[in-house]
């Protein structure tokens, strides 16, 4: 009861990365709030995957290892973790911001009447003080995500439902393994109790599930395009650049949405959030949304014909003029200088 | 013939955004913003239309919640091949959150009565959750089908979907009565029809009516068609409780200007000996090479 709960994603065999690293910070907000950290895994054949997760300091995990949770679909994952969310009464619960996460939990959220608040970029516990209702809660969990428009951040509470829910993207928060020895208590529910006949009418016929091509998540060197950089043949200066140094191409939301590069290049909010050794930002003012999913690059250099760009602030080289002119410049000076 | 409801929402354009977009209360100010048809809430009209064009006798009743000026998507929908349009106003829905918003959605969704498939965009551009839709279908206790991008066939009380997911696709069958929330690289909407665009170009809801002329409103009552329908939370039989801010599980505590911890920055011109300098400088500390 009033514990910290991660539903964990299993997906193609194994636990999703967000997964892990929702339980990381689902481990420091347990500690700080004195209670369990659990997990959820649903679906097939996931003999051993205790051992997994584990590792991450979970106290319980409940495992439902049943053919009718793979793959996933949402009413049978909706109807066994609200019925065990019914018996167990997590404070917290936590999901990642994926497709499964963003179809299961507002249909979680409605049916148990709690709050959700999407694609949080950090999770805090502190006290809210309702003044119209003089009163004050303690130990709450702070929803922090970008709100609407220019370079504002909201915190949102859930003052009085249960449990407090948030997703999180990929890559926002930092996964640490607590202890390889771990050893967590393992429950199975039986999970008949929970589904009904009509939770299976959803059938998949097909499924294609294409591993990604782009690893932006673990690349030293990012070179991320926004929309000064105008159209998609100029998108070719950067990933030319990025062949010349080693280097993976990513964009921000806005040249995504105008059409300059795919969606699984977006860096950001409501994209990836990276960390790299350097980061070299072409065209791009420089949202909010865009900052959250790289404000903890090492270097950042900015290249805009924008004085002003927002983003300059945050860099330790700003370049000014067109990436155009820019661009193949340090190509040719990069081959030129590297031994 | 299929029923079909279209959930839509007028939204500030997020792309215009100025200074007096947040109120003190961490709200957004919508009067302050240009507002326009939330656009993946066009790609699931432009599905519904798809269904419409392959069975004509098809109804496609738009519903929006907003305040009076969210009219103004309703007949954007009509012009474009919506049927009919609802409009939920009520200064009881202000501050609702999603959960809120998706009760009294589901309260007028009733009220409408009979329907065979509810869509609506994956997420508003202003808010970007993506929960409206799971939440409406969970209170309506129907099936949902969410991130579509084109519907496979349609036959009787079937549908079977493509939906696409982050790395790859699925498709999916289901009985009706369903929710499908349209992903943006669903078709795009079609445009106005001139026809169209002429018949309704006077439908107006309850609200407008009132500061209207003696003969516009004579022409109402001729073509009942020009009516919009305007509920409140009333007229859909919603509990007050589970609306508005009160409603709301979710609160704002506080709303935060973000000051970036500002670098100092080294400003370099695109001459080529600056660029030269930078190279050698990153190969030197081995940040690249």
């Amino acid at each position: 009861m009033n514990n910290v709960c991660v539903y964990c994603e299993f997906e193609e065999g194994r636990i999703q990365d967000v997964s892990f690293e929702l339980l990381t910070k689902g481990r420091s907000l347990a500690n700080q709030l004195n209670c369990k950290l659990e997990a959820l895994v649903l679906g097939e054949g996931l003999a051993g995957i205790e051992d997994e997760i584990s590792k991450y300091g979970v106290d319980s995990i409940y495992i439902a290892d049943d053919k009718r949770l793979y793959p996933y679909t949402t009413l049978p994952h909706t109807a066994v973790a609200v019925g065990l969310f019914k018996e167990t009464k997590p404070q917290i619960v936590l999901m990642g911001a994926t497709s499964i996460g963003r179809d299961l939990g507002p249909r979680i959220s409605s049916s148990l009447t709690s709050g959700l608040t999407a694609d949080c970029t950090n999770l805090e516990i502190g006290e809210y003080e309702d003044k119209k209702a003089g009163r004050t809660y303690e130990h709450l969990l702070y929803q922090i995500r970008p709100a609407f428009g220019g370079n504002i951040v909201a915190t949102i509470v859930n003052p009085d439902n249960r449990p407090q829910m948030a997703t999180v993207r990929e890559g926002v928060m930092k996964k640490e393994i607590i202890s390889e020895t771990h050893k967590a208590e393992v429950i199975r529910p039986d999970i008949g109790q929970y589904l009904r006949e009509e939770d299976l009418v959803v059938k998949i016929i097909e499924r294609q599930i294409e591993s990604s091509k782009i690893n932006l998540k673990n690349s030293s060197i990012i070179i991320a395009g926004g929309y000064g950089v105008g159209s998609k043949e100029n998108f070719n200066l950067l990933y030319e650049l990025a062949h010349t140094i080693g280097a993976e191409v990513g964009a921000s939301r806005a040249a995504v949405d105008a059409g300059f590069t795919d969606k699984e290049r977006q860096i950001g909010q409501t994209g990836i959030t990276v960390r790299p050794k350097l980061y070299i930002a072409c065209g791009i003012s420089g949202q909010i949304q865009h900052i959250a999913g790289m404000q903890d690059s090492a270097m950042v250099i900015s290249i805009n014909n924008d004085a002003n760009a927002p983003i300059n602030k945050l860099a330790d080289y700003v370049i000014q003029g067109n990436l155009e002119n820019i661009i193949p410049k340090m190509i040719r000076y990069y081959k030129k200088n590297i031994k | 013939m299929y029923k079909i409801i279209v959930l839509a929402k007028q939204v500030p354009d997020t792309r215009n955004v100025g200074k007096d977009a947040m109120k003190a209360d961490g709200t957004v100010n919508r009067a302050a913003l240009p507002a326009i048809f939330n656009p993946e809430d066009l790609n699931a009209l432009e599905l519904a239309l798809e269904i419409k064009d392959r069975y004509p006798e098809t109804r496609i009743t738009l519903l929006t919640m907003g305040p009076v000026r969210a009219a103004e998507i309703l007949r954007e929908g009509m012009y474009r091949g919506a049927d009919a349009g609802v409009l939920l106003t009520d200064k009881a829905f202000a501050g609702s959150d999603t959960l809120a918003t998706s009760y009294a959605l589901s309260c007028a969704i009733r009220k409408i009565g009979d329907f065979d498939l509810i869509l609506a965009g994956r997420q508003a551009i202003d808010g970007d959750t993506a929960q409206v839709g799971p939440q409406v279908a969970e209170k309506l206790g129907i099936p949902q089908i969410t991130y579509a991008e084109e519907i496979i066939s349609l036959v009787e009380k079937t549908i079977r979907v493509k939906r696409r997911l982050e790395r790859g696709f699925e498709l999916v069958e289901s009985p009706l009565p369903v929710l499908i929330t349209a992903h943006s690289t669903a078709p795009e909407c079609r445009p106005r029809n001139a026809k169209r665009l002429m018949k309704y170009k006077r439908a107006t809801t309850l609200s407008e009516r009132h500061s209207a002329s003696d003969d516009y409103l004579a022409s109402h009552l001729e073509k009942s068609y020009l009516a919009i329908t305007e509920w409140c939370a009333k007229d859909v039989n919603s509990d007050l409780v589970q609306l508005g801010l009160g409603g709301s599980p979710t609160k704002v505590r506080q709303v935060e200007n973000i000051v970036f911890q500002a670098k100092e920055s080294k400003v370099l011109t695109a001459g080529d000996a600056d660029i030269e300098w930078l190279m050698q400088e990153l190969i030197a500390q081995h940040t690249i090479g």
